[in-house]
């Protein structure tokens, strides 16, 4: 018995031994791996998939699944820019709306949140299953994002949106601060809300929870935009570090989402995960590349070094559950 | 006459709990046998030993006189034992030919599906079966007893020498029950064994030739159907040695909580039977009201219903308190004070990977809040507090749910709405898959919480169940409510009488 709970105490903390080992290695097989610059650059490249990674962790612990997020980003990220740039204007009217930074960025979130919603409500009120209503809407933010900018980058935003990408402030980068920021409040909601208790009861058993009086509906619909929401954060942070909208930007970042929530150990059929273990597993992709990268590896084999790596990761996740 | 497959004293235990006791059955070939029995009696084990799904048992199986011994379902559909289960296997977005071949297609020497065949074949069984519907239909365009025959169809596909049907008649109208008599009296005369398992004794009377009663897991009786009378097998399949501790009759002129009047659920598969009719019934405070009913009569169906499920195929009246209530979900059935621990515990009751804390306050969240977020302290103090009073054993607040034995799962289920105070708790069979302490210790909780004033409503199909925990029983059959007993009116036999159906006529 106390071996056995040795044992998982020692499961569960594997990704973690991993990832230390990783960097070990890193460390020892590279001269800049372990400098502070890159260190700072790891964490500044990670923090977008932080943020729509915990999106997804509360998507799928409902055992849904979210593949519009990387289309949401370019979305929200071109209203952002485009609202910062030129405002509204309709000449009709003799009407122009000028925004503030401040202004732009509630834009770009309520954006976000609002396709979000679309998701949610098709997933609940028509019953569309999630993979299937989260595609339609891949391809639709994406039109949205192709019709908002011509298909042409809206660039020169200004030094005070710049600073959210590439600033710093106490020494640390201002993304991070965001991703930080995000990660504390998830954490908060999802192991000490009445909110996040559902989410976990609704991806146990949504049979039991709908009869346990939970209103199921509601917080699906709650929790895709909210991943809407964080989608936005991520766009702000890629329009901003580049000083830039790209009608491109985030094609297959939802796959990078979905490969760190599952290397941190939540289950694709819902109830169980958690937030922390999605970091670590945005950290593990992370640190990935970047040793990847400094070990002069060819980006063809990187791709399949990082396959091997999600697939062995739910490999032995799968082996401790059968082991409990 | 050689018996075609023969059973010698099979006895077969579930976890040390004994569901067939040393029985011994004979099928002759040219007979129907009539499997009796209630739920629960052993009927459908017996059915899945004949016919290789359960390989561990004691006794011995005989197939025309040879030892057998299945190793897994094929082993004995290549003998020629077929079974043709009470839920439909079909495969809805199939052609009939492809379902009736399924698993056992017919090839070209090339190896490709011989299409033309298969549809060949399908046509000459549906002939003698006499349905008129053309192979290369979609199942799911065709009624329910068609559906019913297609099944049979499957079965003779592979000259099957042993039929066992389990309730076919039960999904199924007047006019197909004639057809598939027919077509059963057609098998007989072929030579086949035929098991035929209903609850409706008139149908047996009309078709068996001969009958074996069960009764919690022996055999209690066989015979000739001619020698026997309804009554009399009424009796074997009730009667029972052990005597039932019938609960002391509480005065009923309490206060009425919970009226009912013409409730139908209508049935969208089927319009002309509504799964539930002209239910009526008043239930009062503090009352145990226990409804008995045989599967499928409609139980789990009425306690979903007053919870608020069901809401668009629903009419009628539903009175809580005196206030008219038209519950359109579960949401808005608990806070009106309804309850309901639901029949199948582990797909509805529990979430299996939470931990027992988390389910207990599953449905008080509000309880164990602070300031908005919730609050650990408030939680192990909801846990701790039931966990005595209910005499969970379970090792931490943490260990979660899906490792505590059934009898804990069920405690933890019923404390989570015992917190919520509820004005209705309707428990839907409380106890299957339930050790006997835990059971008796259930059995308790629910005298005590009738005694605070909580209006229960026991749904089961266990008689002594009932017997001993209701005040009043109502009985359902099809649909319908056939009788109401008080507690000391109630006996097995009674009870028995009304909830067999009468149909066929």
């Amino acid at each position: 018995m106390l071996t056995l709970k040795k044992y998982s105490n020692i499961a569960r903390f594997q990704s973690l031994i991993a990832l230390f080992l990783m960097c070990l290695a890193l460390a020892l097989m590279t001269d800049n791996f372990m400098t502070t610059d890159n260190f700072w650059n790891v964490m500044r490249q990670i923090s977008v998939n932080v943020c729509i990674s915990v999106g997804m962790t509360l998507v799928i612990l409902t055992a849904g699944i979210d593949l519009s997020v990387g289309s949401i980003l370019a979305f929200c990220g071109a209203v952002t820019a485009g609202l910062l740039k030129y405002g509204i204007a309709i000449p009709e009217v003799n009407l122009f709306v000028g925004f503030t930074v401040f202004g732009v960025i509630v834009s770009g979130f309520v954006a976000g949140g609002a396709l979000g919603f679309v998701n949610g409500y098709a997933i609940t009120k028509f019953k569309v299953p999630p993979f299937v209503a989260t595609l339609a809407m891949l391809t639709m933010a994406r039109g949205f994002t192709m019709l908002w900018t011509k298909g042409h980058p809206i660039t020169g935003l200004g030094e005070s949106f710049g600073f959210l990408g590439t600033g710093w402030f106490l020494g640390i980068p201002m993304p991070v601060w965001v991703s930080g920021l995000v990660v504390i409040i998830a954490v908060v909601v999802t192991s000490k809300t009445r909110f996040g208790r559902y989410i976990y009861a609704i991806g146990g058993n949504e049979n039991a929870a709908r009869l346990s009086g939970i209103p199921i509906n509601k917080i699906k619909i709650w929790v895709y935009v909210l991943a809407g929401v964080l989608a936005a954060v991520g766009g702000l942070l890629v329009t901003a570090r580049l000083d830039s909208a790209q009608p491109n930007a985030g094609i297959s970042y939802e796959l990078d989402a979905i490969a760190a929530v599952v290397i941190g150990g939540t289950s694709l059929a819902g109830g169980r995960g958690t937030i922390l273990g999605t970091v670590l597993g945005a950290v593990i992709i992370g640190v990935l590349n970047n040793g990847l990268v400094l070990l002069d590896v060819s980006p063809f084999w990187q791709q399949v070094i990082k396959g091997l790596v999600i697939l062995l990761a739910v490999i032995i996740d799968k082996t401790n559950k059968r082991g409990e | 006459m050689l018996p075609l497959l023969e059973v010698r004293n099979i006895t077969k235990k579930f976890s040390g709990v004994t569901a067939l006791n040393e029985v011994t059955l004979q099928l002759e070939p040219g007979k129907v046998t009539a499997l009796i029995g209630e739920n629960g009696a052993g009927k459908s084990t017996l059915l899945k030993i004949m016919s290789g799904i359960y390989m561990d048992y004691e006794g011995d199986i005989l197939y025309k006189g040879q030892n057998t011994k299945f190793s897994k379902p094929k082993d004995a559909h290549d003998l020629g034992i077929s079974i043709i289960h009470q839920e439909l296997n079909l495969i809805p977005h199939l052609t009939v030919a492809q379902n009736i071949f399924l698993g056992r297609e017919l090839v070209t020497k090339l190896g490709f599906l011989d299409r033309k065949g298969m549809i060949k074949k399908s046509k000459s069984l549906l002939e003698k079966l006499k349905l008129n519907v053309d192979p290369q239909a979609l199942i799911s365009s065709l009624k329910v007893g068609q559906q019913q025959v297609i099944e049979i169809a499957k079965a003779l596909l592979t000259e099957s020498e042993v039929l066992f049907m389990d309730e076919p008649t039960s999904a199924i109208g007047e006019g197909e029950v004639e057809v598939l008599f027919k077509i059963i009296n057609q098998l007989r005369e072929e030579g086949k064994a035929i098991v035929y398992i209903s609850h409706k004794l008139d149908e047996l009377f009309t078709l068996a030739d001969n009958f074996v009663v069960l009764r919690d897991g022996n055999e209690v009786g066989n015979g000739s159907m001619k020698n026997i009378s309804r009554d009399q097998l009424i009796n074997m399949m009730a009667g029972r040695e052990v005597k039932i501790s019938k609960k002391a009759i509480r005065k009923t002129n309490e206060k009425q909580v919970l009226h009912v009047q013409n409730l139908e659920l209508q049935n969208p598969e089927n319009p002309q039977r509504p799964i539930l009719r002209d239910i009526n019934f008043s239930l009062y405070k503090g009352e145990v009201l226990g409804i008995y009913g045989l599967m499928g009569a409609g139980r789990t169906e009425l306690s979903e219903c007053l919870f608020g499920l069901h809401h668009k195929t629903l009419s009628g009246l539903i009175k809580l308190e005196d206030v008219e209530c038209n519950f359109k979900n579960p949401i808005e059935a608990i806070n009106a004070g309804m309850a309901l621990v639901p029949e199948d515990r582990k797909s509805d009751g529990i979430v299996p990977g939470m931990s027992v804390a988390k389910n207990i306050s599953l449905t008080v969240q509000n309880k164990i809040e602070k300031f908005g977020f919730l609050n650990a302290g408030l939680e192990s103090k909801l846990y701790d507090k039931h966990v005595g009073a209910l005499k969970i054993k379970v090792s931490s607040e943490e260990q979660l749910i899906k490792n505590l034995s059934g009898g804990n799962q069920q405690k933890v289920v019923l404390a989570k709405w015992i917190e919520r105070n509820p004005t209705v708790l309707m428990l839907d069979e409380p106890t299957r898959g339930i050790d006997i302490n835990a059971k008796n210790e259930i059995y308790e909780l629910i005298a005590r919480l009738s005694e605070k004033g909580i209006s229960l409503i026991v749904i089961s199909s266990e008689i002594p169940e009932i017997l001993s925990v209701s005040d009043r029983i109502l009985v359902m059959s099809e649909g319908r409510l056939t009788a109401e007993f008080s507690s000391d009116e109630a006996t097995e036999h009674n009870i028995m009488q009304a909830c067999i159906p009468e149909t066929i006529n």
